[in-house]
């Protein structure tokens, strides 16, 4: 699958957006966090941004972006309908939530709640947004049981990265959130892995012979209808990345699991403000790791039309 | 909506003989001429002339090497929507701009609707929807529903554009629901299938898988001519001084 930096930057963005968006609003529904001003502003200013830039730029993939409104309205049968509904409600209680801590300084009682239901919100719309690749059949490396469960763990990570960067950056760093963070990329990678291996030893039973109907034997494509690639090449047909998927998949690796790990580690014995500091970079390491990870999610991923053309 | 609409039982389709099939393009280019015109008009075509052609078509020929313990042979495969039962192309769609007939179930998008979100194409095993990078929206065949339904033609030519520009006969327009129809009943003496049946998309369309070879020479040889008869007359005449 041709993978767009549109799509590949939104579910990035989007994923760690919630994520964040989650974790304040359960630690801030506990009262885990304290519900300073500036600690509430950033926090939820990121989360909101990382989930604007991500929806503006899934826009982008759009051929008629102008008509984005019609997409709300086919949730009892569509996922990227129900994306789209659950993003627009997880904005209320998120906006409730903003008003109570940020002009309020208070995360107790109703702000509370919308806490939660905002994090409830939020868990809500990266399944909805798994749910779209993993509902579609002719694509057997996102029709799979890792794919939801995957949304879902990224978000958690890159989320809870981020929200450690900023308590440290506040200097309200808790060592909980920090091994919790350690943990969610250590889980995180251990399900990468397993997802590749999955992948790797896939037997798909659909093949050139199903495809053609001719059964028995081998079928090869001998001749294309066109001479120059078409859109069904440009989009489904996209190959590159099997070329270089080892090397980026050791970068993704690196990147999005590896170094993150290794700079927490380090924060826990330093001093603030280098915490902050190395936080935030295992933050920003983390999210540009995830952006090739989502980057291969695409270009490993390989749609039955292909078969129709002999790759 | 995209929601599935109950069936009426009737389903518009097409039997495609890959026995017949040469590969002349002929309904490809059929297609086009008729659909560039037609219902989702235009087909666009992306820099027709020059190095890098692109554009949108309903129908693509393709051609395979099949080979089995019984030799190898050459299949020519067109590849059209199958205008599947449970299409997953129609469901995922977010704006409702593709749906299902409940009348034909032929499979149509709503050009005004569709936001060029590219979701159904991705849904379709079949490659059967091309994007229209002009336009900025999906398109996909019509089964010629501006023809099939059309009084101001003929009626030999309500067929689909492409079935009705083949030269050998492989392509068959009809009700595959009803199983007392022509098609049906070819479906059942040939032993059409269907595409990817595993996927369990049930598409309409069938096609007719090659018959097996045959081991003796082909029985439809030209008779041997027979001696020109001696004419009489001016002309026998003629033919005599001619031949010396």
């Amino acid at each position: 699958m041709h993978p767009a930096f549109s799509v590949v930057f939104f579910t990035t963005a989007t994923g760690a957006g919630y994520g964040l968006l989650a974790l304040l609003g359960v630690l801030g529904g506990f009262q885990i966090i304290p519900p300073d001003f500036w600690l509430g502003l950033v926090g939820l200013g990121l989360s909101l941004g990382l989930i604007m830039a991500g929806l503006l730029s899934s826009t982008g993939h759009l051929g008629r972006p102008e008509r984005a409104w019609r997409a709300f309205s086919q949730w009892r049968s569509s996922w990227l309908s129900r994306e789209g509904v659950a993003s627009v409600i997880t904005f209320i209680p998120t906006g409730l939530f903003s008003i109570g801590w940020v002009f309020f300084g208070r995360i107790d009682g109703w702000v509370g709640i919308a806490g939660f239901l905002m994090a409830g919100c939020a868990v809500v719309t990266v399944c909805t947004t798994g749910m779209i690749y993993a509902s579609l059949k002719p694509i057997a490396q996102w029709h799979s049981r890792f794919t939801l469960p995957g949304y879902l763990i990224f978000s958690g990570m890159t989320g809870s990265m981020f929200l450690n960067a900023l308590l440290h950056g506040f200097a309200v760093g808790s060592k909980m959130l920090l091994v919790a963070s350690v943990l969610l990329t250590l889980l995180g990678w251990g399900w990468k892995l397993a997802t590749w291996r999955y992948n790797d030893r896939l037997e798909i039973p659909t093949t050139a012979n199903t495809a053609t109907g001719l059964a028995g034997g081998t079928v090869r494509s001998l001749e294309w209808p066109h001479t120059e690639e078409n859109y069904l090449l440009k989009e489904m047909g996209f190959r590159i990345a099997r070329k270089h998927g080892a090397r980026l998949r050791q970068i993704t690796q690196l990147l999005a699991f590896a170094l993150p790990v290794l700079l927490l580690a380090i924060v826990l014995a330093l001093p603030w403000p280098l915490t902050a500091l190395l936080s935030l970079l295992a933050a920003i390491v983390q999210f540009a790791g995830m952006l090739v990870e989502r980057w291969l999610f695409f270009a490993e991923a390989k749609h039955t039309v292909t078969l129709y053309y002999g790759r | 909506m995209t929601c599935l609409p109950s069936q009426s039982g009737k389903k518009l389709g097409l039997v495609i003989d890959l026995d017949a099939c040469v590969g002349c393009q002929a309904c490809v280019t059929a297609c086009k001429e008729w659909n560039t015109g037609g219902h989702m008009a235009p087909l666009t075509d992306i820099d027709p002339y020059g190095g890098h052609v692109d554009g949108v078509w309903f129908n693509r020929v393709h051609a395979y090497e099949h080979t089995t313990e019984m030799g190898g042979r050459t299949v020519n495969f067109p590849r059209s929507c199958l205008h599947c039962e449970t299409p997953a192309c129609v469901t995922v769609c977010p704006t409702g701009a593709s749906y299902k007939r409940a009348s034909d179930g032929i499979v149509l998008i709503d050009e005004d609707k569709c936001i060029g979100c590219k979701l159904c194409s991705w849904a379709c095993p079949y490659g059967a929807r091309e994007f229209d990078t002009d336009v900025g929206v999906m398109k996909k065949c019509t089964l010629c529903v501006d023809r099939i339904y059309n009084d101001n033609l003929a009626e030999e030519d309500r067929v689909p554009a492409c079935v009705a520009a083949c030269p050998t006969g492989a392509r068959h327009f009809g009700d595959l629901g009803d199983p007392s129809s022509a098609v049906s009943q070819l479906v059942a003496e040939r032993g059409g299938v269907d595409l990817m049946p595993e996927l369990g998309y049930h598409p309409t369309n069938k096609y007719l898988p090659p018959r097996a070879h045959s081991k003796r020479a082909a029985s439809v040889a030209a008779p041997a001519l027979e001696p020109v008869r001696a004419e009489g007359g001016f002309l026998g005449w003629v033919d005599r001084m001619l031949s010396n």
